[in-house]
């Protein structure tokens, strides 16, 4: 019995030791352990395999993914960060800078400004194109000029007095329809995420006459295209008490864990500890700091149970890039099966 | 040892044919893939019985390709078990897309509830 009580800790529990992580990589292949079916059953793996929806707010999704392994969850990770496509500012056409961000810096920043427009419905630039066709191209222009306001007070020193347009938002960018982009597009509104971020500031006589063209592209080509400000996961954290903590050693106890993950409970006028919600846990491995405690305690994750966490910058609401994110899996499997079908493999 | 070059421009995966004609042990070498593909191709190919060894790396860090290589218990050609990971990955992924969108739409309509 407790035999096998080791071996399914070593199947699906991360150790956290004090010096150092234990059964960190999967072991449930095939042959590993005798008399456990580890063979892949996609039965099996859809009767254990669940999604849980935690909270759902403007721009952030809190998921449970329970039964997959690290190798897809990871996947999935990776794929968010780098490979699902968004539009963002590639080349700036500069009519006009006098003010005083130079060129260059003024075409990182327009690049870095998140545009709100569905990436889904645009193509790739083919490569080698330099002017870009309506299918593949969103035009922008932010032609802005400062001036002196003549009715302002003589001693003041405000400038959102002394001058106008002297700040540059990303709410002065206004979209150019290209070609038959109005009959494609009627009722789209395509503009930065938000209107409030600060590109440049300018003085009187200072103007920026710029004009924007934006392509699709992802992350991994440069980092302006990332759907998602982050997108992380971790695993669900298991704290089990070896043996029953009292008195002082259940205060300390649970001051060693984040609030809420130990409460301490009145048993026949007793303080005893108890696991009220490990979930809440960051592991700051504080209990083995404390000789008294630290082999009462083990700590432990879940190998199997994802908590992702994904906020995304506002382009594509974040259920939706995690499905796209699933979708460039499957699209990617799929194109080596027909590369393995065309190809006759000798 | 015999290396089968395909001399189409747009080939993905280039089989290397090593240890013997049988196709027992194969390195592919797959295109524009890094660990995304790689670590979870591993995983479903490593759980395929038949699959004796199975294994991936990043030939250099600047060129965006992988070594992914398999060898088969016995006699089973190693496309076989290749082809079957990716279906398998397939399977995985369209069930994970199914239960994900099932468990939004409950998430949103048990809001739209409270909400009422």
């Amino acid at each position: 019995m407790a035999a096998k009580r080791r071996t399914d800790e070593m199947r699906d529990r991360v150790v956290l030791g004090e010096f150092g992580v234990r059964n960190v990589h999967t072991t449930d292949f095939p042959g590993n352990y005798p008399g456990y079916e580890d063979a892949w059953d996609q039965r099996r793996f859809e009767e254990e395999f669940r999604v849980d929806v935690i909270r759902e707010e403007e721009g952030t999704l809190e998921f449970d993914m329970v039964g997959i392994d690290a190798a897809i969850a990871n996947a999935f990770r990776r794929i968010l960060l780098a490979e699902v496509p968004t539009m963002a500012v590639e080349k700036v056409f500069v009519y006009n800078n006098t003010s005083i961000v130079q060129d260059e810096i003024l075409a990182h920043r327009l690049g870095l400004i998140p545009i709100r427009a569905d990436p889904r419905l645009f193509e790739y630039r083919n490569q080698g194109d330099e002017e870009g066709t309506e299918i593949d191209t969103l035009q922008f222009q932010l032609k802005i000029k400062c001036s002196r306001n003549p009715q302002a007070a003589k001693e003041s020193s405000d400038p959102n007095e002394l001058y106008f347009n002297h700040k540059v938002y990303s709410k002065h960018m206004t979209w150019v329809p290209l070609g038959n982009q109005t009959d494609l597009f009627p009722d789209a509104d395509f503009r930065p995420v938000h209107d409030d971020i600060l590109i440049a500031l300018l003085r009187p006589g200072q103007e920026i006459d710029v004009l924007m063209h934006c392509v699709k592209g992802i992350g991994k080509d440069h980092a302006k295209f990332s759907p998602v400000a982050t997108a992380s996961y971790r695993l669900l954290p298991d704290i089990t008490l070896l043996q029953p903590v009292e008195d002082e050693a259940a205060e300390l106890l649970q001051k060693c864990f984040s609030p809420g993950v130990i409460e301490i409970q009145n048993i026949k006028g007793k303080k005893v500890a108890r696991v009220a919600n490990a979930r809440l846990d960051t592991f700051s491995r504080e209990v083995f700091r404390h000789e008294g405690l630290k082999n009462l305690v083990r700590l432990a994750r879940v190998r199997n149970h994802y908590i992702f966490s994904v906020e995304s910058t506002g382009i594509l609401p974040p259920d939706v890039l995690v499905s796209e994110a699933i979708k460039i899996l499957m699209g990617k499997c799929q194109r080596f099966l027909n590369e393995l079908d065309s190809v006759p493999m000798e | 040892m015999q290396a089968t070059e395909m001399d189409q421009p747009d080939l993905q995966t280039l089989p290397v044919q090593a240890d013997g004609t049988d196709g027992n042990c194969v390195t592919f070498v797959l295109h524009d893939e890094d660990h995304t593909l790689g670590n979870s191709l591993r995983y479903m190919v490593m759980k395929n019985p038949d699959v004796e060894f199975c294994g991936y790396c990043i030939t250099h860090p600047s060129e965006s390709k992988i070594n992914f290589r398999i060898q088969t218990r016995g006699s089973l050609p190693a496309v076989e078990p290749f082809r079957k990971g990716l279906n398998d990955l397939m399977g995985v992924c369209q069930h994970v897309l199914n239960t994900f969108e099932k468990s939004m739409k409950e998430y949103r309509a048990q809001r739209e509830e409270e909400m009422q």
